[in-house]
């Protein structure tokens, strides 16, 4: 029997997807082998599935836990629409795949757990194995559970610790797979276990085991190799959504000289970003978990009067009860960021799905005219640079700004070129000297048209601010009917100022021209994935993507009048055309939306622009 | 024991805590008098006067911070204690003091108001009680007494009434105070003290509304009833009160009682001493409960108990990371865990 290694296919770009219960560690299974990913060199993406309820009842459907990478020779901007092969620890994460993978896709199952009573839990009627239903895929049929029991025999472990380490028997069989290296993995074991040398040495050899019974079956004819990415030369590291949020915050508040303050109540998916912050006290960085959302932000207004570079973190059912709040900063001219992680909604929605239907209420969500900065992240890593953009706005210029990302990027992960701090932009809030005679606190700069912020416990500045319409200049309480106009529209001027200090809107292949496909936000990598892959068989096709949102960029009706056909793509109903058609309303848009808590696949993105283009 | 926080003494007066603004509470308002105890107050705690910051949320008396020279925040309906907290939790320097209504605090902010108790920043709270929705025109508040006939009770209302010392002493509160808005001297004083106290400290004004509400205290603050219904409470002394510093609180198996002096052979001696420095809330909460007719209304500090505060046990923390964390800067931190390097 010759070694399978003799036999290496070269791929550019493979998709795998772990699932199984969501105690069978899948979760741990799919970030190791992204960390081999890593070191190999090949770009990725990541997207952890898993389920609302933390401990759904096992062996059933809506229990599946899923982990899927999306790794290549080229740039990676997705964590890909349908997985190449499948690890279906049980039935019911098999049935609850099937979708999700290629007609072809290869499927190592545990037949330990194909028994009887698993396939009635799965909703099977019979063996999915023996039914015929897999026909067309390669289904390699591995009794994981009784061969890591048996790889831990001397160990002595219970039996309960034994089958823990079930998961790393199918890490061991995608490493020899895909030709990987086991020593990073093995090294992961010996810190996170330090304290228990058994559950080490038991990793070690499940893994060992797996990789091993993958060279002796017969079922793999070949394995698989991907050659290192074209990446930009530098220091590199993986980071989620969420993660790169929290160190955005953290890097603008360093390069600010103010201190981080961070008012919030858990919600998913944003809970992570207060769980990062609230771990990072030494940069003098405060997490105030408070009672309610209500509390999060009113705090935060709280400390930004006080000089903190403040912030309230949320999804949709908390952006809702900030509303009233988010008017308290428009009004006093206050810097605050509100990070809204959109999932699905109305209500609590889908609480661990994705959606972009939060763009209208980010706009326009409160009563009287109260506009505010709006800029959504458009990936995983975008999300560090958008964080550190939403402070530097919202210092800058005296105004709440709302950074919207969505659950997809939130847990999302990619891979982040690691910048240094001292290379990002400037941050220089107004801040007012001690004894300043020409302080007024309503007096604006000629330019940004925003306020001074006068901190308290600095000499010569005391003044009020609050809710009530204020006077111009004076910042007086003031009913005058022409001063509240003066005021409104200058608040809103402010905003649409802003316009000067933001990038243009770029596009993506031909500058005029028949179709002109939009985006925003988060869905940026599928349609850029799309449209990269049909301009390579030959399309003409371009692509705008917007990140700043309130206001627009100030070249966007340029861009807009030079294409025939405008397609505006989102994960609503049109929320982002209509504010098009609102702004813009002499072009003629289509739309192409879903609503499914699940993002564009790159397929049916293209798919429906070939359609157009064809017609 | 008691929290006290002792200051030196700067040159300040009165006059510099005045605005310009012109003070709108109607004439009559028990809101102007609690205005002049706080702006006798302010200049003798020997804080600087840009150290002071004075937010509130939406009412007649939440309009306050206009009212006074100092940095002042007026926020949104009910959420006066969140605002307060984070100008504490950024700034633990800055002397805050959080002005709100029984609407604000009682109804609307109910959730803020127990967990600021609960966290304990040193924020100085002054709740003006006047039992009725002042700025909205005179609709009953959760302090309404139960039956109480207002615009939206035309009937009088279906529900029983909070006493906000019952939920401070509830949520673990470590100072309750209660004033009437007649009384300038003693509002400074407790005033005075409520500043001193580390920790947050909770004023319940009994305010009077001449519009709304008028006389809603009158038992406890008229002339002629005041004497027999006020109980002053001070460290250390019996609960003595009446015009003729006749009547005093007894403890009775588990209940407070009122007693005559020199009637059954009570002497004075069997009369309860307060303390208001004893963690045990037995006693507090069972003042605070008290009401006219059948009890004199304590006033006072009813309670004043040490504890470390909220801001302290965040910034030691922020202190003690600073010493001993491995990240020293943003830079550090974006190169913990697993990177790799591209050549
Ligand atoms: C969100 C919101 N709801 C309702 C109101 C209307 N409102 C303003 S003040 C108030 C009640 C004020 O009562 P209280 O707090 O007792 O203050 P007072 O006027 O009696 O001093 C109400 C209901 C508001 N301003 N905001
Ligand atoms: S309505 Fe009542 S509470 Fe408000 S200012 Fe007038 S008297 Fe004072
Ligand atoms: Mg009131």
């Amino acid at each position: 029997m010759s070694d399978k290694k003799d036999r290496v296919i070269e791929l550019k770009n493979a998709v795998i997807r772990f699932a199984g219960d969501s105690g069978d560690g899948m979760q741990l299974t799919g970030s190791l082998f992204s960390d081999s990913t890593a070191i190999v060199g090949n770009d990725f993406a990541t997207f952890p599935d898993y389920p609302a309820e933390i401990r759904a009842p096992q062996g059933t459907v809506s229990g599946v836990s899923g982990f899927q990478i999306h790794f290549g020779d080229m740039d990676i901007h997705t964590s890909g629409d349908q997985a190449d092969v499948l690890v279906a620890m049980n039935p019911a994460s098999l049935k609850a795949n099937m979708n999700w993978i290629t007609r072809d896709a290869i499927i190592i199952v545990d037949t330990d757990a194909f028994v009887e009573k698993n396939f009635k839990k799965a909703g099977y009627d019979e063996n999915p194995l023996t039914d015929g239903s897999l026909t067309g895929h390669l289904v390699i049929e591995a009794p994981i559970t009784t061969m890591t029991k048996e790889a831990v025999k001397e160990l002595q472990l219970d039996n309960k610790s034994a089958q823990k380490s079930k998961n790393m028997f199918a890490l061991g069989m995608v490493f020899f797979m895909f030709n990987r290296d086991y020593e990073g993995t093995f090294k992961f074991f010996e810190d996170k276990f330090k304290s228990n040398p058994l559950v080490v040495e038991a990793n070690k050899k499940v893994l060992l085991a797996g990789y091993h019974f993958a060279n002796t079956i017969e079922a793999f004819a070949n394995t698989y190799k991907i050659e290192p990415a074209p990446l930009k030369k530098g220091l590199y590291r993986n980071v989620t959504g969420n993660l790169a949020t929290a160190w955005g915050f953290l890097a603008a508040a360093e390069r600010s000289g103010r201190n981080l303050f961070l008012g919030s109540y858990p919600i998913t998916p944003a809970s992570e970003i207060l769980q990062e912050i609230s771990k990072h006290k030494q940069f003098t960085a405060i997490a105030f978990q408070a009672e309610d959302e209500i509390a999060g932000i009113v705090s935060a207004i709280g400390a930004s009067y006080a000089g903190s570079l403040a912030l309230t973190t949320t999804s949709g059912p908390g952006l809702s009860l900030k509303s009233e709040a988010i008017g308290l900063a428009v009004m006093t001219e206050l810097p605050i960021v509100i990070v809204d992680v959109q999932r699905g909604g109305p209500s609590t929605g889908l609480p661990t799905k994705s959606e972009q239907s939060d763009l209208m209420q980010a706009l326009f969500g409160r009563n009287g005219e109260a506009p505010v900065i709006v800029i959504a992240a458009t990936s995983s890593s975008d999300c560090f640079y958008s964080a550190y953009e939403a402070s530097k706005l919202a210092l800058e210029h005296m105004t709440p700004v709302i950074l919207l990302t969505d659950g997809a990027l939130a847990n999302g992960s990619e891979v982040f070129l690691i910048p240094q701090v001292a290379s990002l932009p400037e941050i220089v809030p107004p801040i007012v000297k001690a004894n300043d005679p020409d302080f007024k606190p309503y007096k604006r700069d000629e330019k940004k048209l925003n306020r001074p912020w006068a901190i308290p416990g600095t000499e010569g500045l005391r003044h009020r601010v609050g809710g009530l319409e204020k006077e111009d200049v004076t910042g007086h309480v003031s009913y005058d009917p022409l001063n509240h106009e003066k005021m409104v529209k200058t608040r809103q001027e402010k905003v649409d100022r802003v316009a000067e200090y933001i990038p243009e809107l770029s596009v993506i292949g031909e500058k005029e021209g028949d179709i002109l496909v939009i985006g925003w936000g988060g869905t940026y990598g599928v349609i850029l994935t799309a449209i990269e892959e049909l301009r390579e068989e030959g399309q003409k096709i371009s692509f705008a993507h917007f990140k700043h949102i309130m206001p627009l960029p100030k070249n966007t009706g340029d861009v807009l009048s030079k294409y025939k056909r405008i397609i505006v793509c989102e994960n609503n109903l049109g929320q982002f055309v209509n504010y098009l058609r609102m702004n813009f309303p002499m072009y003629d848009y289509l739309q192409y939306n879903k609503v499914q808590g699940l993002p564009f696949m790159v397929s049916e993105l293209k798919a429906h622009f070939s359609s157009l283009l064809n017609e | 024991m008691e929290n006290i926080i002792e200051t030196p003494k700067l040159a300040l007066t009165k006059k510099d805590f005045e605005s310009d603004r012109m003070v709108k509470w109607c004439p009559g308002c028990g809101d102007h008098a609690i205005l002049k105890a706080v702006e006798n107050v302010f200049p003798e705690l020997g804080i600087p006067k840009e150290n002071f910051v004075v937010v509130s949320g939406i009412g007649c008396s939440s309009r306050f911070p206009y009212y006074m020279n100092t940095y002042g925040v007026h926020g949104i309906h009910g959420r006066a204690a969140a605002l307060a907290t984070g100008v504490k939790l950024a700034n633990p320097e800055l002397s805050v003091w959080m002005i709100t209504g029984d609407g604000d605090s009682m109804a609307i902010g109910g959730n803020h108001f127990i967990h600021v108790v609960r966290r304990n920043p040193d924020i100085n709270i002054l709740l003006f009680n006047n039992k009725i929705y002042g700025l909205t025109k005179g609709q009953f508040s959760p302090t309404s007494p139960e039956g109480s006939k207002t615009k939206t009770s035309p009937q009088g209302t279906y529900e029983a009434p909070f006493n906000p010392g019952e939920l401070v002493i509830g949520a673990h509160g470590k100072f309750f105070a209660r004033v009437v808005d007649t009384n300038i001297k003693m509002m400074s004083q407790v005033f005075t003290e409520a500043a001193k106290h580390k920790g947050t400290s909770v004023v319940e004004i009994l305010e009077n509304c001449v519009i709304f509400n008028n006389q809603i205290h009158a038992l406890i603050t008229s002339r002629d009833t005041k004497d027999e219904n006020q109980l002053f409470l001070e460290a250390g002394e019996p609960m003595i009160f009446g015009k003729e510093r006749d009547k005093g609180i007894v403890l009775r198996g588990t209940n407070l009682e009122v007693v005559k002096i020199g009637e059954n052979g009570i002497t004075e001696k069997d009369i309860l001493v307060h303390d208001p420095h004893t963690e045990d809330s037995g006693i507090h909460v069972m003042l605070a409960s008290m009401m006219p007719p059948e009890f004199p209304a304590a006033l006072g500090v009813i309670r004043s108990v040490k504890s470390h505060t909220f801001e302290e046990l965040v910034w030691n923390s922020v202190e003690h990371e600073k010493k001993t964390s491995k990240l020293k800067n943003v830079d550090d931190l974006l190169h913990t865990g697993n990177t790799w390097v591209k050549q």
